[in-house]
């Protein structure tokens, strides 16, 4: 490990920060769909991730069902989660003003994260790695199979989104509705059918990345908060709304952190990407690829 | 074909339609003028569902659809041009007419949509040449086009127009209300017409209303509200020096 030296150093902490970063990238994704389609930031974003990882602990180590079988069953279940959040506390709520909805979120969050914790414990859960804890060298720095299987499902997520929103006609309606909600209503698209499909599709990402992020993390019932707080972090940083933005942002996140973390002190790590979120909330509010004219025509 | 009776709406505590009845045969066009503020947008809004009806009824083809969600009243056969036009300008022309043909594609699937769009085309040549320029790239009246065609994807057999002709210029608004005509003779198209410029809308329309703080003050034949001193004055920006001597 002496050989290489710094450069060792540099590129071991960028390939813990392309993983963390990815994870924040997802949450991201999951807070801009929500944000796009009705305005507000879904605080119980984190949920959805801590629900994910936990849920599929259970599958995979107690009730011994396959990798891919427990992955299908767990994102299943969490995007149901999400429908019913928006069934039952958003889509009722009249009028839906911006405030209202988002402290709603903050309930169900606080909801979500009891729930799982009396449903799961205080521990934190062990998960098998999906394919072994050997590591691959690179250039001296190593890098473990699970990193590379959340790089690819980021990038297999990143391309069924754009597949998505482009391609496809429920997504470039989704867009609409984004973009223009009279006007995609007067098109006969239901919107608020839409904006189900939002928490249903942000839930599902949340669920995936925290599948992917358990081995390595070892998920416990409080974890939401902290990943959702700097997903945030990412969205805003990416321009809020703008999702490849996030994604950028995102593995620029973790990987600042990491670097802050591996450079001047591990103890801080956690503190850097909120100190990257205060800096850019400072310097430019509307975000790195955010527009500076939309972000004053928007409530929030 | 449409009815409006007694109809009251509200921006929270302003009272902007009171007590407002209209109807429109079918096969007509219909125009609706009067000055900034006198309601005739609102009353285009509440009647697609935009703007909430606090009062009063609505009727199309003898149904009840007062305070109806926007989409159940296009699957009905009513679309609305609002002012401004309402187009998604980070899109591309054809996504846009895709998504005017969101029912369409829904309903008929795919090879009916392609041929709507096609039937676009025809009738705005202009629309094909710009189909994968971004909606926000084009000129006002390309725009307006555009936003005529996608409310003319949904298969509307009535159809609100919030005043097609702002901003343009006269040659374009021309085109557009030639296109109006066109539809109604053609395909036996219901209109109702809002406009600012009242003279070119009273020429294609077959009656109109006057429309002053939110009620109506007039129904005659267009012909006679063109004739009519108090339209000519107020509106149509004629016989001014009777109001000077």
């Amino acid at each position: 490990m002496s050989s290489g030296g710094s450069f060792t150093d540099l590129l071991q902490f960028i390939f813990m920060g392309l993983q963390r970063g990815s994870i924040y990238a997802m949450v991201a994704m999951g807070f801009n769909m929500i944000y796009n389609s009705t305005g507000i930031i879904n605080l119980a974003q984190g949920e959805f991730v801590v629900l994910g990882g936990l849920m599929m602990v259970s599958l995979t180590m107690s009730a011994n069902i396959s990798l891919p079988l427990a992955f299908v069953i767990t994102v299943f279940f969490v995007t149901i989660v999400g429908i019913l959040m928006e069934r039952f506390t958003i889509n009722p709520v009249k009028p839906p003003t911006v405030m209202r909805l988002i402290i709603i979120t903050v309930a169900v969050s606080i909801l979500l994260k009891g729930s799982a914790m009396c449903f799961w414990g205080k521990e934190s859960h062990y998960m098998k790695h999906f394919s072994g804890t050997e590591p691959f060298e690179i250039m001296g720095a190593t890098i473990l199979p699970q990193t590379l299987w959340i790089f690819g499902i980021l990038i297999i997520i990143v391309a069924a989104f754009i597949y998505f929103f482009n391609f496809t006609m429920t997504g470039k309606s989704m867009r609409a509705c984004s973009i223009n909600r009279d006007a995609a209503r007067l098109a006969g698209i239901n919107d608020r059918k839409m904006v189900m499909l939002s928490f249903a599709l942000s839930a599902g990402i949340g669920a995936i990345a925290g599948i992917i992020v358990t081995p390595i993390i070892q998920m416990d019932y409080s974890r939401g908060a902290l990943l959702g707080i700097k997903g945030f972090g990412a969205a805003v940083v990416g321009g809020l709304g703008n999702s490849i933005g996030a994604v950028v942002a995102g593995l620029l996140v973790g990987i600042l952190e990491a670097l802050g973390g591996g450079y001047i002190s591990s103890h801080y790590m956690d503190a850097f990407a909120l100190l990257i979120l205060l800096i850019v909330l400072f310097i430019r509010p509307s975000g790195i690829f955010g527009s500076r004219e939309a972000s004053r025509l928007k409530e929030f | 074909m449409l009815r409006l009776v007694n109809v009251n709406s509200y921006y929270s505590l302003v009272h902007v339609l009171r007590n407002l009845s209209l109807h429109v045969y079918k096969g007509e066009i219909v125009t609706l003028i009067g000055a900034n503020g006198a309601g005739k947008s609102t009353t285009l809004r509440s009647i697609s569902g935009l703007h909430p009806v606090k009062e009063g009824k609505i009727y199309f083809k003898d149904i009840d659809i007062t305070n109806k969600p926007t989409e159940q009243l296009v699957k009905l056969g009513i679309a609305h041009v609002p002012e401004g036009r309402q187009i998604f300008w980070p899109m591309t022309v054809m996504d846009n007419l895709e998504l005017g043909g969101f029912l369409i594609c829904k309903n008929h699937g795919k090879k009916q949509l392609k041929k709507s769009i096609d039937e676009m085309y025809e009738l705005f040549p202009i629309l094909k040449q710009r189909q994968n320029q971004y909606a926000g790239t084009l000129s006002g009246g390309e725009q307006q086009m555009l936003a005529i065609a996608m409310a003319l994807m949904t298969k509307p057999e009535f159809i609100l127009l919030d005043e097609p002709s702002m901003g343009l210029a006269p040659l374009i608004i021309r085109e557009i209300f030639r296109v109006i005509s066109e539809l109604k003779i053609e395909t036996g198209l219901t209109v109702l017409l809002v406009e600012q410029n009242a003279n070119a809308a009273l020429r294609i329309a077959d009656r109109g209303y006057v429309m002053e703080t939110g009620k109506i003050i007039l129904e005659q034949d267009a012909s006679s509200l063109l004739k009519n001193q108090e339209v000519k004055r107020a509106y149509l920006g004629r016989d001014k020096r009777e109001i000077w001597e």
